[in-house]
């Protein structure tokens, strides 16, 4: 994974309650088996009508946001679906970074594990960098290492999981950390009782 | 003075947390041990293709099962699966666990099936277990005092290769629900009522037990469907503690222990209790005389409201973004406020979902249509969780109930639930849906849902529009 450090670049205002992950990719693009391309699929529903003409007001169809690598939405970002392609798909699409006053939580973990950076700001500190970007010519700056987020003169200062942003600073596998503690899985499997189900077992009955 | 140690009280959660502890970190991180790990058609391939790039092997793949549930078809199944990019994903699954040592329960098993059905079905969810999945309603297996949640295809990179999954220990809840459930009321719309209440991320960062007399006499079927929908409330997990139903129901299952095996185990499970002092970090109180059968009438989980009320006035929320939530999910439902929810018409009714689609929620819209016609102009399809559950039903005669009444009777499959396969809503048409999520577009584009119990449902079919069972006779 490539390390996030300092993320700079336009902002994308989409002020709304419970984007959740059927919008921002819906399920008829699930079925490709592919890690990459899913950016043309983003928020599908919204860019689209149901001619399939670019809606012209949808923010992320503006030329003007087309630049835009910091996403700025509402609260509970990314609720529902486990569906990783979400955040590949904002990934694919430019975007480095999405503030939001809350994420859901599976959401949040996803985009930790690609280096796609959740920002929780306040309701009022969010509302700002709404306003903020609605001049696209504005930018902003996120320092993963200082914790900080500045706009303009707007500043403020943001909470992360310490080991995620190790992780994140420096660009580390998720598994080869995990696989360095291969001897203490070894022994935690050996305590681990017989009878706790396992597929190996043979199978009582039939069904 | 003798001084006894006493052990800290614990909740269920942090007993489960306990036990499948492989590491803890300084940081706070603990590394937990998965004793299931659920996989399906689409959040695996991208998994597998990254595992066998990185050249690592799967840990446990007799801790693994797979299944393919999201895109088959429910209907002319002879014909194959006809579109490519399903039969690229599922062609994919099968080549993947063929490789790597993992069962699969191919289409043609009867023990295939949704992923949330066939794993409590099989014995394999076992209380006081770790299960997760590339699926975000893997919180159901929480009916059996399980610590089941959903997760990202990273991560279930991260379970094939390691059978570990390092995490954050999550926020407790409590939800208590006692007294007797009034008429009519059904585990749906428990947890519709518990969501309406709490909020679509009133859950967020927690772990919710279910607590009270309503769960203690709940059945497993119906425990599936609250915890099922924990993750409608945002939450990591739902759990109930086990208790002799749960044992019933496991005894003599495929893979349930047998034997003096199963002596230890229940033994075991006996432990798995929030203890007596054991604290929450937070804590939510609901009378069940307070609860009624549900209709959501918007655009998430918690836009619900009773079936004897009307379709909320977006004015009357004092937050200006659920406000203007409301405003968007009117819009979208092509709903006016102060609509009586008997008066929606349905043009659609699905039966079926991880949520609602076990041999229970089948019997109880059989016995509602039993004897009475589909009405004009509505479509009605059934799709069971599973193929034991199709074989099931068809046994007990449920299928010929149905299909009189002017229903469709399917193949077992994730279906309309969100659409992956050929069973979508047409742009404008409504749906009486027993699944978990009325998401913008979730069944179809432009299609429009209604989340109710699968006995609202089947009364919906029966009338044309929703009805209030506490009066429909």
């Amino acid at each position: 994974m490539r390390p996030v450090t300092v993320i700079r670049g336009q902002m994308a205002p989409l002020p709304r309650a419970n984007v959740d992950t059927d919008q921002i990719i819906p399920k008829q693009f699930l079925k490709r088996v592919e890690r990459s391309g899913f950016g043309p699929f983003l928020f599908w529903d919204w860019a689209q009508d149901a001619e399939g003409e670019l809606d012209p007001r949808f923010i992320l169809n503006r030329h003007d946001y087309a630049r835009a690598t910091v996403l700025v939405s509402g609260p509970n970002f990314g609720s529902g679906s486990s569906r990783e392609h979400a955040p590949w798909a904002l990934e694919d699409r430019g975007f480095l970074a999405i503030i939001a006053p809350s994420f859901a939580d599976i959401f949040r973990d996803n985009c930790h594990n690609i280096g796609l950076l959740p920002v929780v700001l306040t309701n009022d500190e969010v509302g700002h960098l709404t306003n903020l970007a609605a001049d696209p010519a504005n930018e902003v700056v996120i320092d993963l290492a200082s914790q900080t987020v500045v706009a303009g003169d707007f500043t403020a200062s943001f909470d992360i999981d310490p080991a995620v942003k190790h992780r994140l600073l420096n660009g580390l596998d998720a598994i080869a950390l995990t696989l360095r503690h291969a001897d203490e899985i070894a022994d935690f499997e050996h305590t681990r009782p017989g009878w706790k189900p396992s597929l190996a077992a043979v199978p009582s009955t039939g069904y | 003075m003798l001084v006894v140690p006493m052990e800290t009280p614990r909740t269920l959660f942090e007993k489960i947390w306990d036990d499948h502890i492989v590491r803890s970190d300084d940081d706070g991180t603990a590394l937990l041990f998965v004793d299931l790990h659920l996989v399906h058609e689409v959040t695996s391939p991208q998994a597998f293709e990254a595992l066998q790039i990185a050249g690592r092997s799967v840990h446990r793949p007799d801790l693994t099962l797979a299944t393919i549930d999201h895109g088959v078809p429910t209907a002319n199944r002879e014909l194959g699966i006809l579109d490519p990019l399903s039969k690229k994903q599922i062609d994919t699954l099968i080549a993947n666990c063929a490789r790597t040592g993992i069962e699969l329960f191919d289409i043609d098993d009867p023990r295939s099936g949704i992923v949330h059905v066939i794993g409590p079905e099989q014995g394999l969810t076992q209380p006081g277990t770790t299960i997760v999945c590339g699926d975000s309603h893997t919180a159901t297996h929480g009916a059996f005092g399980a610590l089941a949640f959903g997760i990202g295809t990273s991560q279930v990179e991260h379970v094939l290769a390691t059978q570990t999954l390092p995490q954050r220990k999550p926020k407790s809840m409590s939800v208590t629900i006692d007294g007797r459930l009034p008429n009519g009321v059904t585990p749906k719309d428990v947890i519709l009522g518990i969501i309406a209440r709490i909020g679509f991320n009133g859950g967020g960062g927690h772990v919710i037990e279910y607590r009270g007399s309503v769960f203690e006499e709940m059945s497993m079927e119906g425990r599936m469907t609250v915890c099922n929908m924990s993750i409608e409330a945002g939450a990591r997990a739902g759990l109930i503690a086990p208790d002799e139903t749960t044992f019933a129901y496991l005894l003599g299952r495929p893979y349930a222990p047998t034997g003096n095996d199963w002596d230890t185990a229940v033994e075991y499970w006996r432990t798995l209790h929030t203890d007596t002092g054991a604290s929450f970090d937070a804590q939510v109180v609901i009378d069940a005389a307070d609860l009624a059968p549900y209709v959501s009438w918007g655009t998430n989980p918690s836009q619900t409201i009773r079936v004897t009320e009307t379709v909320p006035d977006p004015a009357s929320f004092d937050d200006p973004l659920d406000r203007d939530a409301a405003e968007r999910a009117l819009a979208y439902m092509d709903l006016e406020a102060g609509t009586p929810i008997t008066d929606i018409g349905v043009d659609v009714v699905f039966l079926g979902s991880c949520t609602n689609a076990r041999i229970e929620d089948l019997r109880a819209a059989a016995a509602i249509v039993a004897g009475r016609q589909v009405a004009d102009g509505v479509r009605a399809l059934v799709v069971p969780g599973s193929g034991l559950v199709k074989l099931q039903a068809e046994e007990e005669g449920l299928d010929r109930i149905f299909l009189d009444s002017g229903f469709e009777w399917r193949d077992a499959g994730c279906s309309m639930c969100l659409g992956m396969n050929p069973d979508i809503l047409q742009p404008g048409e409504r749906c009486a849906s027993t699944s978990n999520r009325n998401f913008e577009g979730r069944q179809g584009r432009d299609g429009r849902t209604h989340l109710v119990s699968p006995a609202m449902a089947a009364a919906a079919a029966v009338e044309g529009h929703f009805v209030n069972l506490q009066e429909w006779s």
